[in-house]
């Protein structure tokens, strides 16, 4: 996985600030994966690497490594694209248990 | 040069001569012209912009903001209901603080479904960040774009510059061109500090927390508040190169006056014809027109209507269920204003119901039959 940068900003006052909300940092200290109700979960025996999952992940929350696809919990929210797009149906929905 | 143009070819020149480099523009009724003209001059080269069709006004302003971020001087134009569908976006131009320019052709909201002139979609836009300067001429609306470009991009907030439909969208008036490179003296390119590009990629209008939004809210009331300022100098400049001052305010025959009109638009040049007329027949009237609405000049207002003996706001508007809107933002600007001079409220010319020199007529014999004002509206011209 790639190296997370979850440095948030935070400025003390105005005049240190931007006029416009440039890079605070928000998208990556937001660990939008809370918000998960299901899972994805990928049985990477049937995979076909054929990488149709990390292309259509909206987030994107798949990354591929060493041609296999590997989700990124922190931010994946659970849409289910990815699952309803492989070809090899690899991938399935779970209840997701917190 | 001088050219005999409709107010909506003043705005095509406006933005010719301050070098528009992005233009996406959906049309209506009555703004075409703006950019059908402004399309030409882009096919013809004679203006090098990107001139960008788009399925609708909320993409059209879409597209100014991702422009503007990205280094580009960006111009539209629309009117009432486009203006309305804009809404969002006009937000989004002013809190990231792209300085768009907008050509916004007052038209009455349906419905009844309507084409003709009045205030209400301007209006209704009023708290969207935006700075707002209403034109009586057609010369005017030409200088209004050059000064907006100038003040909006040192102070990166957007701009509308507003002209009646009909009563200056379509009329022709004789225009002073000015030439090309007096204005490029006025007004430099447009350099943002900040903005989209590869070489330093950033992210813009990100999620923004508690801890950040209310100090960048404050920061763009805080620079709108140099915007008067800025206006009236950036007016003067305007003056010495050209010869027509650009204020907050166009003052006629008010130092005298008993009897002051507070107007805007084509009806504020109405209001001068009946200040002649009225001193005619022996009553000093005087008119106070109102160019700029956002930022509202609380101070040129003050000091010329603390020395009015009485005053009467004329509203082509209504915020329904309050009164005319100016006549809202005078009597708030009078507050506590030690011999503020009582102030009449006039709801006329809705819907593009003519507004002449015998509408203000109306209004003075009102207004001076009176102490004060004994009802919050007096609708002027309402058949009933």
């Amino acid at each position: 996985m790639k190296e997370k940068k979850a440095k948030r900003i935070v400025y003390r006052s105005e005049r240190e600030m931007p006029l416009m909300v440039i890079s605070v940092g928000s998208q990556t200290h937001n660990l939008t994966g809370a918000w998960r109700n299901i899972r994805p979960e990928i049985d990477l025996e049937k995979c076909l690497k054929c990488g149709i999952c990390w292309k259509f992940c909206p987030e994107p929350a798949i990354e591929i490594v060493d041609e296999r696809p590997v989700v990124d919990y922190d931010y994946c929210k659970g849409c289910g694209i990815c699952a309803e797009e492989c070809p090899a149906k690899c991938i399935v929905m779970a209840e997701e248990r917190k | 040069m001088k050219k005999v143009i409709m107010g909506n070819h003043a705005l095509s020149y406006g933005a010719m001569l301050s070098r528009a480099q992005v233009i996406p523009a959906y049309p209506i009724t009555p703004q075409t012209q703006v950019v059908e003209l402004l399309s030409e001059m882009c096919a013809s080269k004679t203006l090098d912009a990107k001139f960008i069709k788009v399925e609708s006004e909320h993409s059209a302003m879409a597209s100014c903001i991702s422009a503007s971020a990205a280094g580009a001087r960006t111009f539209t134009a629309t009117s009432a209901q486009g203006l309305a569908l804009m809404h969002e976006m006009l937000h989004w131009a002013s809190g990231g603080r792209h300085p768009v320019v907008l050509g916004n052709i007052n038209r009455a909201m349906a419905p009844g479904w309507s084409i003709w002139t009045d205030q209400n979609d301007s209006l209704s836009e009023r708290d969207t960040g935006w700075m707002q300067f209403y034109c009586s001429s057609n010369q005017e609306v030409l200088d209004s774009v050059i000064q907006a470009y100038k003040v909006g991009e040192a102070l990166m907030i957007p701009a509308m510059v507003i002209l009646d439909a009909f009563a200056l969208s379509h009329t022709y008036e004789v225009v002073e061109i000015p030439e090309q490179d007096k204005v490029d003296a006025f007004l430099p390119p447009f350099k943002p500090e900040i903005r989209l590009t590869p070489d330093d990629p950033h992210a813009f209008g990100g999620l923004t927390g508690p801890e950040h939004y209310f100090e960048l809210r404050y920061k763009l009331q805080k620079d709108m508040e140099k915007a008067p300022a800025l206006i009236e100098g950036t007016g003067l400049e305007f003056e010495r190169l050209f010869g027509r001052r650009l204020g907050l305010v166009d003052e006629y025959k008010c130092g005298d006056a008993d009897l002051l009109f507070v107007s805007s638009g084509t009806a504020g040049y109405t209001a001068n014809v009946a200040v002649d007329l009225l001193r005619d027949e022996g009553i000093k009237a005087g008119n106070l027109r109102m160019r700029v609405v956002r930022p509202f000049p609380f101070e040129t207002v003050r000091r010329i209507l603390g020395k009015a003996k009485k005053a009467a706001v004329v509203d082509r508007n209504i915020s329904y269920g309050h009164h005319g809107i100016f006549y809202q933002e005078v009597k708030s600007a009078l507050y506590g204003v030690k011999k503020a001079p009582p102030v009449f409220g006039y709801i006329t010319g809705l819907g593009g119901r003519d507004i002449t020199p015998d509408t203000f007529k109306e209004i003075a014999a009102h207004a001076l039959a009176k102490d004060g004002p004994d009802e919050e509206i007096v609708w002027i011209g309402v058949k009933r």
